[in-house]
């Protein structure tokens, strides 16, 4: 089945006229993603990449159908766009923007507590079934439909972890990008819930990197609720503290946070533990054998 | 983004935080008219962008404008070692002079982003004056918690309720709950990503200070408060970084031999992890970012290898949107203009990145090609050694 996206996810692309959004508009639809609508205000009316572009979010929806968001536009109004999605009812927002204040993603937190809106990002690569759909900036073509799903909180590490996959004949069911900022909207456990239920996934990949607790905490989950295997890696074991990595969330403040323990929870909770970086699809292979 | 004691407080001061009287100063004799100013026993603080500066020595009491003179002669241009600044530590270039109060009680108040409830949380504790972080670790109970709403902000009932939990007098609870609010207020309004006062002072006289004041800027609002330039101190950041920043290139100075330039934060992690694994250390990490073009590439270069430990260069990309042939095109110009002294080994998968390869083995550069993060890191390593 694969989760999240599919053949029949009907994209809307926000700030579809932009440099970025109109390249990875071309992207996704020559991968084979249904793209039915764009958003930039002030350009509704317009056919952008053969795509109808319109005002607000809301009408894209009416017209269109949409089911599914993606959002390039600028950090300083990607809050916004988050928000204006999740007010037209759209099930699936994925929210590529880097550096968006962390103030504004507590305000748009709190906005999608009491909508169904589900949120995967930002600073996020996307997601993708492959075969099927994708919607974000990865490159399409290292991706191989079949059972592993890919859970990460970086971008380029998550294609060297799918590369890894394919390269031993496998393939991904699903691969999530879930962001690297502080506060993201899905987490590595809501991830592991649907990769659980999903009956295309047979094992699940986590790629995690220092900062937070979000490794902690779907080590306690696989131990719990997973039936599936789990095999983990924590990026970072080297990084010095108190530095911000490169994405706003890796940073190990007050000495926690640190890769040595996040990858002590993961074997504690019985995940197939990867000590290198390089031995990713390797370790998949092994225990699905 | 850090900045210094004096401009936190400086800072707080327009929310009706109170601070004690003070100047900063950067001259002996100007530390001696502070001191005469202010009147009576004043403190001398070193201004570092780094904790544990009173153990370190960077913290004194004069008793007269004379000693204050005296101090500051010995502590201005001094290099001070605390946990935070690392082995080289930092040079005091400015003290904050400021009066000197009756203590009767050292508390802390702090404001955090809590992940977990993707919301600020305000914490106090009546263990002030300590390292909060050994606090948290031993004793999570004695901080107390709030959460701040992300909508209403912070309300007077929280502040009351902190107050109370901190075991203030009923008389000096409304004058605490307004000091917090006031934190709360900035917090929000700075796009602060840390606030803290420690320590949150109750004096003899019953009043209450703001004596030491650390706010860090979440890097990600500086583009709403062009303001903030002002306050950034280009001595505090290691000169390569500032270099990098120039150009929006993610680069930290570590210790180790082995360079590295990587596309993506979390390869760039992993790039780093690997060579540790591999045996050696890196010397940097470098992430060239998503748009990386040849001029980006040759200026991460350039910073890169004008770092005198770097005894060899690992190259790793992962061609997605980036494509290998334009990475590849940055390499060999950056190569050719500052000329390599080096080894560099060059890893190259994803989009475009046969082409590249190719570019590579015609350009005439001494590099090394590898087929795998693994083949690159134990190459690397084994060139940095010289073998």
């Amino acid at each position: 089945m694969s989760i999240l996206v599919d053949q029949n996810t009907r994209l809307l692309v926000q700030g579809i006229t932009g440099r970025e959004g109109t390249f990875h508009t071309q992207q996704m639809k020559a991968y084979g993603t249904n793209v039915v609508a764009g958003v930039t205000p002030g350009r509704g009316g317009l056919t952008h990449e053969g795509v109808p572009v319109f005002n607000t979010v809301a009408e894209a929806v009416r017209q269109t159908g949409a089911n599914a968001s993606v959002i390039y536009v600028p950090a300083a109004f990607a809050a916004d766009a988050i928000m204006e999605a999740a007010d037209a009812g759209i099930p699936l927002v994925v929210c590529i923007t880097e550096g968006i204040p962390v103030l504004d993603m507590v305000r748009v937190m709190a906005f999608l507590k009491d909508r169904s809106t589900r949120l995967i990002g930002p600073n996020c690569p996307g997601v993708i079934s492959p075969g099927k759909c994708k919607v974000g900036i990865m490159p399409g073509q290292i991706h191989r439909e079949g059972g592993v799903g890919v859970v990460s909180r970086s971008g380029t590490l998550t294609y060297e972890a799918v590369w890894q996959i394919t390269e031993m004949g496998l393939g991904q069911s699903t691969c999530i990008g879930i962001g690297g900022d502080p506060i993201v909207g899905t987490n590595f456990v809501d991830a592991l819930k649907l990769f659980e239920q999903d009956d295309q996934t047979e094992a699940v990949v986590i790629i995690g990197e220092i900062g937070g607790t979000a490794e902690e905490e779907a080590a306690r989950f696989v131990k719990e609720h997973m039936s599936k295997p789990v095999i983990g890696f924590v990026a970072g074991r080297t990084a010095p503290p108190g530095r911000r990595m490169g994405h706003a969330g890796a940073i190990i403040s007050g000495g926690r946070g640190t890769a040595a323990e996040k990858f002590a929870a993961m074997r504690e909770a019985g995940i197939h533990v990867v000590e290198s970086p390089a031995e990713i699809g390797k370790t998949v292979a092994a225990v699905l054998k | 983004m850090k900045i210094h004691e004096y401009q936190a407080k400086d800072l707080l001061k327009r929310y009706g935080v109170t601070v004690p009287r003070g100047q900063v100063v950067d001259t002996p004799e100007a530390a001696r008219q502070a001191a005469e100013q202010i009147g009576g026993r004043v403190v001398v603080k070193a201004q570092i962008h780094a904790g544990g500066r009173g153990k370190a020595g960077g913290v004194k009491l004069a008793h007269s404008p004379q000693e204050a003179f005296a101090l500051a002669q010995k502590m201005l241009g001094m290099t001070l070692v605390t946990h935070q600044t690392g082995p080289e530590g930092r040079q005091v270039r400015k003290l904050l002079i400021e009066e000197a109060l009756n203590i009767k009680q050292e508390l802390y108040l702090g404001i955090v982003i809590d992940r977990a409830i993707a919301a600020p949380v305000f914490m106090a504790s009546a263990a002030g004056g300590m390292d909060i972080e050994e606090v948290a670790a031993k004793t999570p109970e004695a901080i107390l918690k709030e959460p701040v709403h992300p909508a209403l902000g912070f309300q007077a009932y929280q502040a009351r309720r902190l107050a109370f939990g901190l075991g203030l007098p009923s008389e000096l609870v409304g004058k605490a709950a307004r000091f917090m609010m006031a934190l709360a207020q900035a917090f929000i309004d700075l796009d602060a990503s840390l606030a803290e006062i420690n320590p949150f002072l109750v004096t003899e006289e019953g009043e209450l200070y703001a004596l030491d004041a650390k706010i860090n800027f979440d890097d990600n609002a500086l583009f709403r408060h062009k303001d903030y330039a002002e306050l950034r101190d280009l001595h505090e950041e290691e000169p390569l970084e500032i270099e990098a920043s120039k150009y929006n290139l993610n680069y930290i100075k570590l210790d180790g031999d082995i360079g590295c330039m990587v596309n993506g934060a979390g390869l760039a992690m992993a790039t780093m992890d690997i060579i540790k694994l591999a045996g050696s250390e890196p010397a940097n990490f470098l992430d060239v970012g998503g748009a990386a073009n040849a001029e980006r590439v040759e200026h991460a270069f350039r910073i890169l290898l004008s770092d005198p430990n770097v005894k060899a260069v690992l190259i790793n990309i992962f061609g997605g949107i980036v494509r290998c042939d334009i990475v590849a095109q940055g390499v060999i110009e950056a190569a050719k203009k500052i000329g390599v002294s080096v080894p560099m080994v060059v890893r190259l998968e994803g989009t475009n990145a046969e082409k590249a390869r190719q570019m590579l083995d015609r350009s005439g550069l001494q590099l090394v090609s590898a087929t795998s993060m693994q083949d690159a890191a134990e190459k690397v390593v084994r060139l940095a050694r010289g073998r």
